[in-house]
């Protein structure tokens, strides 16, 4: 009776050690809420949100402190991703940060561009590519369409254009009533013989 | 002339490997693969290289696309290359797959997948059955028909070449059962080469017969999983357009220029089956076939049920061009407006893929992306039968395409979102290193300053000191000693000895 008591408690006391020194020595390092959250927002760093940039408005929500629907690039279905994850009602886009709009990005007028370096600085994402008094041009598939790279520039050359649309980002248009489509989804469309 | 788009299959855009101006010859490799799931394009006859640039294009969107244009000289000259490997049979796979690969063959039946990586994938499956699909995919459609009347030895012969490269037990050749003609040049072919592991199967004419899973399912009653391949059970399909471009490739070493395209529909003359090189323009197919008759409202491409219009007729013959259809708007009138479901679930028991059409349809149309994969949106292959017979006259496929394009951009933009943080995050930890390093620098300078303030004076002298030594030294290595020292009798040593004490004495030492 008293071996098996006291071998059981032996092994109780060794497991438990076993299983704090793993707590020390495998510890998760960050806090797998923010992670969750942050995997949510869309990583565009824009700072519109009042914060320095996604993840720290992601752990501004999980800490309690900002609510969901300050991120205008995200738009509802961030909003409604972050709700079904934390459990919150959604709500709508909080308007004084701004409202969701298509994804843009932006170009460089390059002849107009003197190198002064100072939207390389701006940008969250290091999507310009220039150097100090040579012509500087944004790498397009980098270009998160924060807009920080604008207002810095002195000689007012970046704009903002919409994201091209190609072969491989065409979408299907959903089929309106008020624009009957065949049954298999051709358009009607006139044969133009050039 | 020739407009050959980069892009005619499914993967990444070939590479462009000529400049304006260059001549090529028929069978030349004008663009390479790039990355695992591509294939190359080739000039389709001779001529010289005009243009490089964006091109319109047989996509439902009717955006174009880049492309190569070729003016030809009318020679039709072939590249002179070497024989190919008609001695397949000694060949390993590896290099046959990649002869197939570099001969630019994707799948003909329209899918346009590279044939080298479906068969790729499956060489290490064991494949049991190979299916070779003569059943056409569409109403409409007879090109494999044809080609089956015209090219049976050839396709056995890529059969074969199928067999040495996938070890199948069994080959089946299904054809429908209309097509009469075919099956008896094919059955000639067949006892020709006196191989009894090769069947042929003929399928009811019922659309979407030659569907892959469909054509599957019909000769076997096995169900390809989920999301999943044939080679998952062990069976491979290829059309019998690929299997005669793969005899082509791997005997005779030439590449895909050509494929049978049907051009057809009440909008057209005489409707035919043609032999077109890719990249002729759709106008110059229809014009082969006597031109457009009189009432013709719209141009597809591919048969009625999974085309699309195009909203032009200079748009290229492209490797997956199976069909051309010029329809009168009696042959396809457009449909009646769309009506609210009334659940008949007439969609449901039509649908060749076992899906629930009308619950496809109701998360479809609120955006409901998620419920919609759930309820296996992406097993739908776009038939085109719900919609059919669709009482309500709902455009359901529209529907389920436009899902899955939003699916996919969502998709892409997790992507991007994906690079987006790793490049903030390793721009900030850039940052967070100048900074670092900067304060470093600093404090170093720093500490160099500072040490040397408060004995200025003393590493003043110290270095003084060290200059003095450095002098004394080299004078002792270079002084010559007086020769005069050499042999002298002791009264002499002695006087001198007299000398350097008085001098000791004075404190002038000469060494001073
Ligand atoms: S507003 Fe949205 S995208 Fe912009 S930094 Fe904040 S969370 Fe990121
Ligand atoms: S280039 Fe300008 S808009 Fe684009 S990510 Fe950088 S700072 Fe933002
Ligand atoms: S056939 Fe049309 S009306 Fe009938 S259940 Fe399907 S979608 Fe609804
Ligand atoms: S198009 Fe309609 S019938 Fe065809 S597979 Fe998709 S859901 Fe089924």
């Amino acid at each position: 009776m008293l071996t098996a008591l006291l071998t059981l408690g032996l092994l109780a006391a060794l497991i438990g050690l076993l299983l704090g020194y793993s707590a020390i020595r495998f510890r998760v390092e960050s806090d797998p809420v923010v992670e969750q959250i942050d995997a949510l927002l869309p990583q565009t760093q824009c700072g519109q949100c009042t914060y320095a940039g996604c993840r720290p408005y992601a752990e501004a929500i999980a800490a309690g402190e900002a609510d969901i629907n300050q991120c205008p690039p995200g738009g509802d279905s961030t909003i409604q991703a972050l709700a079904d994850l934390l459990g919150q009602d959604p709500k709508p886009l909080n308007p004084e940060h701004g409202e969701h709009k298509e994804k843009t990005v932006v170009v460089i007028d390059e002849q107009v561009c003197i190198g002064c370096t100072l939207c390389i600085q701006a940008c969250p994402v290091d999507a310009i590519l220039g150097a100090p008094k040579q012509m500087h041009t944004v790498i397009r598939d980098e270009c998160t369409g924060c807009d920080l790279c604008i207002p810095p520039c002195p000689v007012e050359c970046i704009h903002v254009v919409p994201v091209e649309t190609k072969i491989d980002n065409w979408i299907w248009p959903v089929p309106r009533a008020d624009r009957p489509a065949q049954s298999t989804s051709v358009t009607a469309r006139a044969v133009d013989s050039t | 002339m020739l407009v050959l788009p980069l892009l005619q299959h499914i993967g990444e855009v070939a590479e462009c490997l000529v400049t304006p101006g260059e001549r090529v010859l028929k069978g030349q490799m004008i663009a390479a693969p790039r990355g695992d799931v591509s294939a190359p394009v080739h000039a389709s006859s001779s001529g010289t290289v005009v243009a490089i640039e964006p091109r319109p294009y047989p996509h439902p969107s009717g955006l174009p696309a880049p492309a190569i244009i070729i003016e030809t000289d009318g020679k039709d000259e072939w590249l002179d290359s070497e024989h190919g490997l008609a001695n397949y049979h000694e060949i390993e796979a590896a290099r046959l797959l990649d002869h197939i690969r570099q001969s630019g063959i994707v799948g003909l039946g329209g899918a346009g997948f590279p044939t080298q990586v479906k068969l790729g994938s499956s060489v290490y499956h064991n494949i049991e059955l190979l299916v070779i699909n003569g059943a056409e995919c569409e109403p409409y459609l007879s090109c494999d028909n044809r080609l089956m009347q015209e090219r049976a030895a050839e396709i056995l012969e890529g059969v074969r070449i199928l067999q040495h490269l996938l070890k199948p037990d069994n080959c089946i050749i299904a054809l429908e059962n209309h097509m009469g003609a075919a099956r008896e040049a094919m059955q000639v072919a067949v006892d020709n080469t006196a191989d009894r592991a090769i069947n042929l199967v003929s399928v009811p004419d019922i659309y979407p017969s030659g569907g892959e899973r469909q054509l599957i399912r019909i000769l076997t009653g096995k169900e390809v999983p989920s999301q999943g391949f044939p080679a998952d059970i062990g069976i491979l399909c290829q059309n019998v357009g690929t299997a005669t471009a793969i005899y082509q490739a791997v005997v005779h070493n030439r590449p895909l220029v050509s494929r049978i395209v049907t051009v057809t529909g009440a909008g057209v003359k005489q409707p035919c089956n043609l032999e077109a090189l890719i990249g002729t323009p759709f106008l110059d197919m229809i014009t082969a076939c006597g031109g457009y008759a009189d009432r013709v409202d719209r141009l597809l491409m591919g048969g009625p049920m999974m085309g699309f219009a195009v909203n032009t007729d200079n748009v290229p013959v492209i490797k997956t061009t199976n069909c051309i259809l010029a329809v009168t708007r009696d042959e396809m009138p457009p449909p009646p407006p769309e009506q609210p479901c009334i659940r008949c679930s007439k969609c449901t028991d039509v649908c060749p893929a076992d899906l629930l059409p009308q619950q496809l349809f109701w998360h479809a149309r609120s955006g409901n992306l998620d419920a919609a994969q759930d309820y296996n949106l992406f097993d739908c292959i776009e038939c085109g039968c719900c919609a059919y017979v669709c009482p309500s006259h709902i455009p359901l496929v529209q529907y389920y395409r436009h899902s899955k394009a939003e699916i996919w951009t969502r998709d892409r933009q997790k992507q991007a979102s994906d690079i987006a943080r790793r490049r903030h995050d390793a721009r900030k930890a850039r940052l967070e290193r100048i900074k670092q390093e900067r304060a470093e620098r600093l404090a170093r300078k720093k500490q160099q300053l500072g040490s040397s303030e408060d004995t200025a004076e003393n590493t003043r002298k110290a270095a003084i000191q060290a200059a003095l030594e450095r002098v004394r030294r080299k004078k002792a290595q270079t002084e010559i000693a007086p020769k005069n020292v050499d042999n002298l009798t002791a009264e002499q040593q002695q006087r001198i000895h007299e000398v350097d004490e008085r001098r000791q004495q004075s404190g002038k030492d000469p060494e001073q």
